[in-house]
């Protein structure tokens, strides 16, 4: 097929006649180069980012990572409960390279929650979820809410017997909700039992509505922070310091130079995740439990029972309450917390830099008490166990629920006019 | 937009370029079916120095000697107090010992145990098994080499038998580990209150009769009382096998680094794989921090 520009043809924007040939057809036809000036060229982000600044980037390239090897796995998998566990093995034995593809998304799905719990701890560090950026951090955590119904329902897919006991366990959580609860676990199950329909619904929810639904939520996060632009360690808008181009004076463009900068966070974060990929897949039964190398058996329960490790701080929860519904609606409010966030802090400054001792106390006791309670999450719930779990607990809370407090009380250090920021040799 | 500004510029892409290449190159060389180490020893070289191997051996002789008395004192005064801490050391990396595995699961194990996710074809190739070896020392008759590996026993009968169907072992280091399987191996122990005469630690009150008794002997086990509960303190063998202790737990170290291996067949073509992903991916990140720094050097 012939394409070709017309000698003297001018009815295109202004920028596009500048370009020949192939170029020319495009562009006026696509915004390709007004998207490229306004989102990656044109995009002003502050200077000063640091190493915290890195993990949103990586958790965007797990994500494709994560669609791509899950395309490739749902060409051989094969939902039900005659089928599911066999067809893995099948994977992981008889299509080429089929092993890869599938520690890839297994590896892939504990990466994208630790780079995620690290993204949303530079947030509550920095401040990113206050005005203006109550939307941007609203949309991410959602994001969050539904990479978790993700990971749980592709923890379900495999079949093995840790599957079929998870699935139990956290189905019923549904069940404590009073009134209804008997019934939408029912509902959810789509049977008496963690079943066959079970496996089938969740298999169509992880392959298509969620990925779907994280695919809007991530467009809606980004769109939201080209409005706003990026928070930065200082917690202090560039956009108050415009230069005489009109660019804020702290700003670089994110093309070439943010660009160039997460490409080698990539490169680094994809070292340290092929070592796990291709030396320790199942992380010696932390990404991957032993007892799901065993079909689902419904009359053997594993023992202990435990979930995924970015699972480990909401189970450690739930059992800190000796009642379960208790448990279940604590478990519910430590979620609903981080979506408060933002109207929680009442300081006068963002950054973690400039607040005082007590945000920085509060900060440090919550970040004891999460990895507390993740670690806590994995271990028999016995003895000083127990105690821990409940100290870590209201630690936990102690951090949210107080913040209207202790953030008005505490003495805040001066914000400077223009970010710190200091040239590398 | 991205423009070569500059000679070191150049020479960067120029890196990126290679680095691709050589990537590519890499990947095609990996796609070749997984090469597992040489299974044949070199000829042995002329005795030239014959005084000097005449030496080595009776060193050796002398060395099998104590071992030998070693192993009768330690069967007198009764062993396997530490058994909790048995460990195989396996390597599934050591194809000989995988071959001699594979021998002895035919041989020991397939008459109730299958391996289903395996084919015969899949183990000759890993295990650079010819083809004639395969037909003659693995495939049972009429099997085809594409054939999974099962087991001849009905499972009906198996249920009247021992009381459970014997279960399928494909997966079984990996949901146990191989410790468990090693310990379950060496553990058994006679004890008449069994119907099948045969108790283990690892697995108490196991359905499985101890079907390696004929290399490793019978040995009983002695209980000492604690807060009044029975505990175990060591074995005493009271009968040899056909296999010293010493050859016996090679031989079940063979069979449980061969049940490793099935339980992912990859996973040698995994880390020699992993090694030159990560190598490759170390040279990337150094040209990708060379470019960062070539681009930020103008932000002050």
């Amino acid at each position: 097929m012939a394409i070709a520009v017309k000698p003297g043809d001018s009815s295109g924007p202004q920028n596009a006649s500048q370009s020949k040939g192939l170029k020319a057809w495009l562009f006026k036809r696509l915004p390709v180069k007004e998207f490229i000036e306004t989102q990656a060229t044109g995009y002003y982000a502050p200077k000063n980012f640091n190493i915290w600044y890195f993990f949103g980037f990586i958790a965007m390239v797990v994500l494709v990572m994560q669609l791509l090897t899950g395309i490739f796995l749902t060409m051989f998998y094969k939902p039900g409960e005659a089928t599911a566990f066999d067809s893995v093995e099948f994977i992981m034995r008889e299509v080429d390279y089929g092993w890869l593809i599938r520690y890839l998304h297994s590896t892939g799905a504990s990466a994208f929650f630790f780079v995620v719990y690290l993204h949303m701890y530079r947030a509550i560090m920095y401040g990113s979820y206050r005005a203006p950026r109550e939307l941007l951090w609203l949309f991410g955590m959602l994001i969050y809410l539904a990479l978790m119904a993700e990971a749980f329902m592709g923890y379900v897919l495999p079949w093995g017997n840790m599957s079929y006991w998870a699935a139990n366990v956290i189905v019923n959580i549904f069940g404590t909700i009073p009134v209804i609860g008997p019934t939408l676990v029912e509902w959810i199950r789509g049977d008496f039992g963690i079943a066959d329909s079970t496996l089938n619904r969740f298999f169509a929810l992880h392959v298509v509505a969620v990925p779907l639904a994280l695919l809007l939520l991530v467009v809606l996060h980004l769109v939201a922070l080209r409005r706003t632009g990026s928070n930065n360690p200082d917690g202090i808008e560039i956009k108050a310091n415009l230069g005489p181009d009109g660019h804020p004076v702290d700003g670089i463009p994110f093309h070439p130079y943010y660009s160039v900068k997460d490409t080698f966070g990539i490169s680094v974060f994809l070292v340290i995740f092929a070592c796990v990929v291709f030396f320790a897949p199942t992380l010696g039964g932390l990404l991957m439990e032993h007892a799901n190398f065993g079909p689902t058996n419904p009359f053997s329960t594993p023992d202990p029972i435990t979930p995924s490790w970015y699972f480990t701080p909401y189970y450690a929860i739930l059992r800190a309450v000796p009642d379960q519904r208790m448990g279940a609606l604590l478990m519910a409010l430590s979620l609903v917390c981080f979506l408060l966030l933002p109207w929680l802090d009442r300081s006068p400054v963002k950054s973690i830099r400039y607040k005082g001792p007590l945000s920085k106390a509060f900060l440090a006791l919550f970040t004891v008490s999460f990895l507390g309670l993740m670690y806590l999450g994995l271990q028999e719930p016995a003895g000083i166990y127990v105690t821990l779990g409940r100290l870590a607990t209201g630690g936990y809370f102690a951090f949210f629920v107080l913040m209207p407090i202790y953030t008005r009380l505490e003495r805040c250090k001066p914000v400077p006019d223009r970010v710190r920021f200091e040239a590398h040799a | 937009m991205l423009r070569v500004k500059s000679v070191r510029h150049g020479l960067l892409w120029f890196g990126f370029a290679a680095l691709l290449l050589a990537g590519t190159a890499f990947a095609a060389d990996t796609s070749a079916p997984a090469s597992a180490p040489e299974a044949a020893t070199p000829a042995a070289q002329p005795g030239s120095v014959q005084a000097v191997m005449a030496m080595a051996a009776k060193v050796a002789q002398e060395q099998a000697a104590d071992k030998k008395k070693k192993d009768e004192e330690e069967r007198l005064r009764g062993f396997g107090a530490d058994w909790e801490s048995w460990s195989p050391e396996n390597s599934v990396a050591d194809t000989a010992s995988l071959e001699r595995g594979a021998r002895d699961f035919a041989g020991y194990c397939r008459g109730c145990h299958a391996l289903k996710y395996m084919r015969y074809s899949r183990l000759a190739d890993d295990l650079q098994i010819t083809p004639a070896q395969l037909q003659k020392y693995l495939l049972p008759a009429g099997a085809k080499a594409s054939d999974y590996i099962t087991s001849p026993m009905p499972a009906a009968d198996a249920q009247t038998w021992f009381g459970k169907v014997p279960p399928d072992l494909s997966l079984m280091a990996r949901e146990r580990g191989d410790d468990y399987l090693y310990r379950f191996l060496t553990t058994f122990f006679s004890d008449p209150s069994r119907t099948t005469g045969a108790n283990n630690l690892q697995l108490a009150s196991v359905a499985m009769p101890d079907v390696l008794s004929s290399l490793e002997g019978v040995k009983v086990a002695v209980f000492r009382t604690e807060n009044k509960q029975q505990v175990f303190d060591h074995f005493v063998q009271v009968a040899p096998g056909s296999l010293s202790r010493e050859e016996y737990l090679g031989t079940v170290r063979d069979i449980v680094n061969f049940l490793d291996y099935v339980g992912e067949p990859a996973q040698v073509q995994r880390r020699s794989l992993g090694v030159k992903v990560v190598l490759f991916l170390l040279a990337f990140t150094a040209l990708t921090y060379l470019l960062k720094r070539e681009y930020w050097k103008n932000i002050h």
